[in-house]
């Protein structure tokens, strides 16, 4: 079998992979955030604690109420979006016309709340999540061995990333995201409900969140924390792809995914710090991010 | 007619008034900028809001859509009051409002800003009735908003509010920053829609372009209406208004 640079294709291409199934979770996540960032200006903290609640969501569709996988993935981001749309309703609509600092600190509050809530109750060693029986196994495609549930990770991602890109690049309620996003009053003032859009993009971008968080439960354990620990590189992530590109975060979050993958092949002692060195050096050259708009 | 609709006892008052605006007051902030404005306008009508600048033209425009902070008095729109009703709500009831800065979105494209605003009533001008109207956007129809031109950006923001339906029109400075020949387009256009039955209230410095296109003119003064001028006296009155602008 042939080597690329020494390495055994298996390990280039299984990290290539793993690299895809982060770059996957980045993207939704990112995307999420890019979204409530454009139109609320407010950096939600929340968000891997929202990525966790999905997570939980399904398992306790499952362990409580019998809900398989793909209802879990269906119901789960309906369930905890309709808690994104309650903290926007009751807190944030309440600090709007404020400095973004103060979004940062009430969603960052909320985030160990809820993360403190689900730690008090499940603890922290984490619950078990089957993969559904239709993705089980994998296939050998001679290079490598592709498990089918990671193959599905990285095709719903894409589907969600483009689906959700289409909708507001190229549809009408886009238009008036976008319109909301760049001039609030005058949208308003054309007879536009923009605090109900407002309200339903919170409440979509958890959503997205949430579904981030099914995705993710079979590979990872529900756990607490799960959101804490990749919160950060999101924001990373978010960075370098410009606060609120939509397009941005979607290549950045696959592009990082699979450059901390390769980075685990090639030179494993920065894999864990390679997507922070790239948001320096982002930040010196590019500060609105590589797809952000300079105010 | 007008000058049927028009009430003997005070001037500018009309006895149906789309639009009647009394004692309305506004504020920026700490800030108190409009100090009880009164004025009618009738169906049909053109009227201009003359005046120097910050005298509350602008504000006058802004409060009766509803995008200022904190206002008080009344404005009713075919004897709706709508002091209490956010912008949206006010919008819906017939108002299409082009601001001084034309409001172009530079996240959507020319089609994207003509077809934003939601239709709000029946009536309202197609997009090849618009494009007969402004030859030169349906040329630009893919192009970026703000890619265009000042005239036809100020082209596009007044046709995208004729799409809705609206019957009143409120125009802040059209003509702001346009050379001549853009500015002839736009007083023909004003006069086209005023031949249609559109209703219009134009905020305008240029009181030699608002002569050939309004029906009366009110001189606003430190946030107060202080005079009416009806636009067949305004040779007569002509010293007067240079005193009031300043010219």
């Amino acid at each position: 079998m042939f080597e690329l640079l020494g390495i055994p294709p298996q390990a280039l291409f299984g990290q290539v992979l793993l690299g895809l199934i982060n770059g996957s979770f980045y993207a939704i996540l990112s995307l999420g955030l890019a979204v409530i960032f454009g139109l609320l200006n407010i950096i939600n903290f929340t968000h891997g604690a929202q990525y966790m609640m999905g997570a939980f969501v399904a398992w306790m569709g499952l362990n409580y109420l019998g809900l398989n996988y793909w209802a879990a993935l269906v119901l789960s981001p309906i369930v905890v979006g309709f808690t994104g749309v309650v903290i926007e309703r009751l807190l944030l609509k309440r600090i709007a016309h404020l400095d973004h600092l103060y979004g940062l600190l009430l969603t960052f509050g909320l985030a160990l709340i809820v993360q403190g809530l689900f730690r008090n109750s499940y603890g922290s060693s984490g619950l078990p999540y089957q993969i559904p029986p239709q993705l089980a196994g994998g296939h050998n495609l001679g290079f490598m061995f592709l498990p089918n549930y990671r193959g599905w990770v990285v095709i719903a991602s894409l589907v969600v990333c483009l689906a959700t890109w289409f909708m507001i690049e190229k549809t009408k309620l886009g238009a008036y995201l976008r319109a909301a996003t760049e001039n609030p009053t005058l949208t308003q003032a054309f007879g536009i409900n923009v605090p109900l859009l407002v309200t339903l993009t919170y409440g979509f971008g958890v959503a997205l969140a949430a579904f981030a968080g099914v995705l993710a439960a079979p590979i990872y354990s529900v756990n607490p924390n799960m959101g804490a620990d990749l919160i950060i590189v999101v924001f990373a992530v978010v960075v370098i792809g410009g606060m609120g590109s939509i397009l941005g975060s979607i290549i950045t979050g696959f592009s990082l995914g699979l450059i901390e993958g390769l980075t685990k092949v090639f030179y494993p002692e920065a894999s864990a710090t390679v997507i922070f060195i790239i948001m320096v050096l982002v930040l010196l050259v590019k500060p609105a991010g590589l797809f952000g708009r300079t105010a | 007619m007008l000058t049927e609709a028009r009430s003997a006892g005070r001037p500018g008052a009309v006895t149906q008034p789309l639009l009647q605006v009394r004692g309305l007051e506004a504020w920026y902030g700490e800030s108190h900028v409009l100090h009880g404005i009164d004025f009618d306008v009738a169906p049909g009508e053109v009227i201009t809001l003359l005046g120097r600048n910050g005298a509350g033209k602008t504000t006058t425009l802004k409060s009766i859509i509803g995008i200022m902070g904190k206002r008080k008095g009344s404005v009713k729109l075919e004897g709706t009051e709508t002091i209490g009703l956010p912008s949206r709500a006010i919008a819906r009831l017939g108002i299409g409002y082009v601001p001084e800065e034309r409001g172009i979105y530079s996240s959507l494209s020319v089609e994207e800003n003509l077809l934003l605003p939601p239709q709000v009533k029946p009536g309202g001008l197609s997009l090849d009735q618009i494009f007969t109207l402004f030859p030169n956007l349906k040329e630009r129809i893919n192009s970026q908003g703000t890619k265009l031109s000042g005239g036809e950006q100020q082209m596009l923001a007044i046709g995208r509010i004729l799409r809705t339906g609206a019957n009143l029109l409120l125009l802040d400075e059209p003509t702001e920053g346009l050379a001549p020949v853009i500015i002839d387009q736009i007083g023909r256009t004003i006069a086209q829609l005023k031949q249609q039955g559109f209703t219009i209230i134009l905020v305008e410095q240029n009181f030699r372009f608002a002569a050939t296109v309004a029906d009366r003119h009110y001189v606003v003064e430190q946030g107060k209406v202080i005079d009416m001028i009806p636009n067949a006296e305004l040779d007569r009155n002509i010293d007067k208004l240079h005193g009031y602008l300043g010219v």
